[in-house]
């Protein structure tokens, strides 16, 4: 339960977010792709375009798949409910990790099947990377109320748990490719380990003694 | 009779120079920081003049030269070089310089001196990376003597007819075309002659990544990517992806320094 002091003030957030359409959550996540097309378009992105364009697809894939398992903890934290939003964001998610993956394959490596073929395999930071994305596949496909109804929610929910090692793979993808030890990935990771402690936490609370 | 063409024709390559533009703004200056674009942004506050170069170790004439004294005697010349980045991506840059031999030779190389040693600046008030320590500075690199002999090994101090930019590693910098581009260091302040293979930063920090000869080659592989092809800089978005030439293409020039050396050992 959520902090009693808070409880007035989180009412009235979710009084206000239930205006909210899940409409804007899924026009707002188009902003940064219309952005970095912009960018693209003005020569924003400097002489070495794909890089860039490669890279920010990749961390608002990460943002994105953090922010969705930042939900419920945010709801049993202060009240504030977002869950209605949760897919928008979880998609939203799955859709930039396929436009990153598709900018390396098509941009950056440019089909040399050969070489991606040699990366996959022996390149961990690709393997790791590949995996988050393959993880979010099976999320992204039954991410209708369709499939929610022929699964059955138990069934779904488990499935939806994909969600915790696919961002921990996308975090660790990202730490796994820099050189040196710039801040930003490593936040990044603190953060979603953070997020499993916590869990991993309330797991072990709910357990029978 | 036969008239040899300038000497440093023969060693330029015919492809077209990356733009000006390109090349001083996309660097990897860590001083500077860690976004290629950070050097662009903060290296104007370096202090380039005055600039000594402090000539030690092995050497008849050691000293703390100032940088005219550094360049005194020697031919500036264009040279059209592959650039070639351990992290795959690559330029052709129009440098001018001189070869580092006529340095080498000017300060009189005794005997026992088989490597030289080259250090960067590393003034935290003037480098925001120096000053977080992002990597253990001063930035260090090395070469063998006899690289460091090698007619295409050269100490430039200037691009495109101009004097160097400051992102670029003014006032002047080692540029060795055949090997990746870390080994090129900027902003020299100091050379040294050694009787053994000097340490050198990126191999201090992850040795199984960055050797310390890091010569080009297209066959083997950085640990955490291929190096068997690249991707060039100022192109745009559809940049074609070239294969990576073996010692980037110096190789009728410099294979023979590497004879019978296991290349994958000493990468």
């Amino acid at each position: 339960m959520p902090p009693v002091a808070l409880m007035p003030i989180a009412s009235r957030a979710n009084r206000g977010l239930r205006r909210v359409p899940t409409a804007a959550v899924w026009l707002g996540g188009l902003i940064p792709a219309l952005w970095l097309v912009w960018l693209l378009a003005n020569g924003g992105l400097g002489p070495d375009p794909v890089r860039p364009l490669e890279h920010e697809l990749g961390i608002w894939s990460l943002r994105f798949l953090i922010a969705a398992l930042c939900v419920s903890p945010l709801l049993r934290a202060t009240g504030v409910n977002l869950i209605r939003f949760r897919r928008a964001i979880g998609v939203l998610g799955f859709g930039y990790a396929a436009l990153h993956l598709m900018v390396w394959l098509v941009l950056d490596i440019q089909l040399r099947w050969d070489e991606i073929a040699r990366d996959l395999v022996k390149r961990p930071y690709i393997t790791i990377g590949m995996l988050a994305f393959v993880l979010l596949v099976p999320l992204a496909a039954t991410s209708t109320n369709g499939a929610i109804r022929r699964m059955g929610g138990a069934a779904w929910r488990q499935l939806h748990l994909l969600a915790w090692p696919a961002t921990i793979a996308g975090a660790l993808h990202y730490l796994m490719v820099v050189k040196a030890w710039p801040p930003e990935p490593i936040v990044y990771l603190g953060i979603v380990l953070g997020l499993v402690v916590l869990r991993l936490g309330r797991i072990r609370r709910s357990a029978p003694a | 009779f036969a008239v040899a063409g300038p000497a440093f024709a023969r060693y330029s390559v015919d492809e077209a120079p990356t733009s000006l533009e390109a090349i001083t703004s996309y660097n990897n200056f860590y001083e500077f920081g860690f976004g290629k674009e950070d050097p662009k942004r903060h290296a104007g506050a370096m202090t380039i003049d005055p600039w000594s170069v402090k000539i030690d170790g092995l050497v008849e004439k050691p000293g703390t030269y100032d940088l005219a004294d550094v360049t005194k005697g020697q031919t500036i010349e264009e040279r059209i070089y592959r650039f070639r980045c351990v992290e795959a991506w690559s330029m052709i840059v129009p440098w001018m310089g001189f070869e580092l031999s006529g340095l080498l030779n000017r300060v009189g190389v005794l005997p026992g001196a088989k490597y030289v040693a080259f250090e960067t600046l590393a003034r935290p008030e003037e480098m925001p990376g120096v000053r977080k320590m992002n990597l253990d500075y001063p930035y260090v690199e090395g070469l063998r003597l006899d690289e460091a002999m090698h007619p295409l090994t050269l100490m430039a101090t200037g691009l495109y007819g101009e004097p160097m930019p400051k992102q670029n590693g003014a006032p002047i910098r080692l540029v060795v075309p055949w090997k990746y581009g870390f080994k090129s260091i900027k902003s020299i302040v100091r050379i040294s002659l050694m009787d053994r293979e000097p340490p050198t930063t990126w191999n201090m920090l992850q040795p199984q990544e960055y050797g310390f000869y890091a010569n080009v080659n297209p066959q083997v592989d950085h640990p955490r990517w291929s190096q068997a092809s690249e991707r060039r800089i100022g192109e745009g978005l559809f940049a074609k992806r070239r294969d990576t030439l073996m010692f980037n293409g110096y190789a009728d020039e410099v294979a023979g320094l590497y004879a019978g050396m296991d290349l994958a050992r000493f990468y």
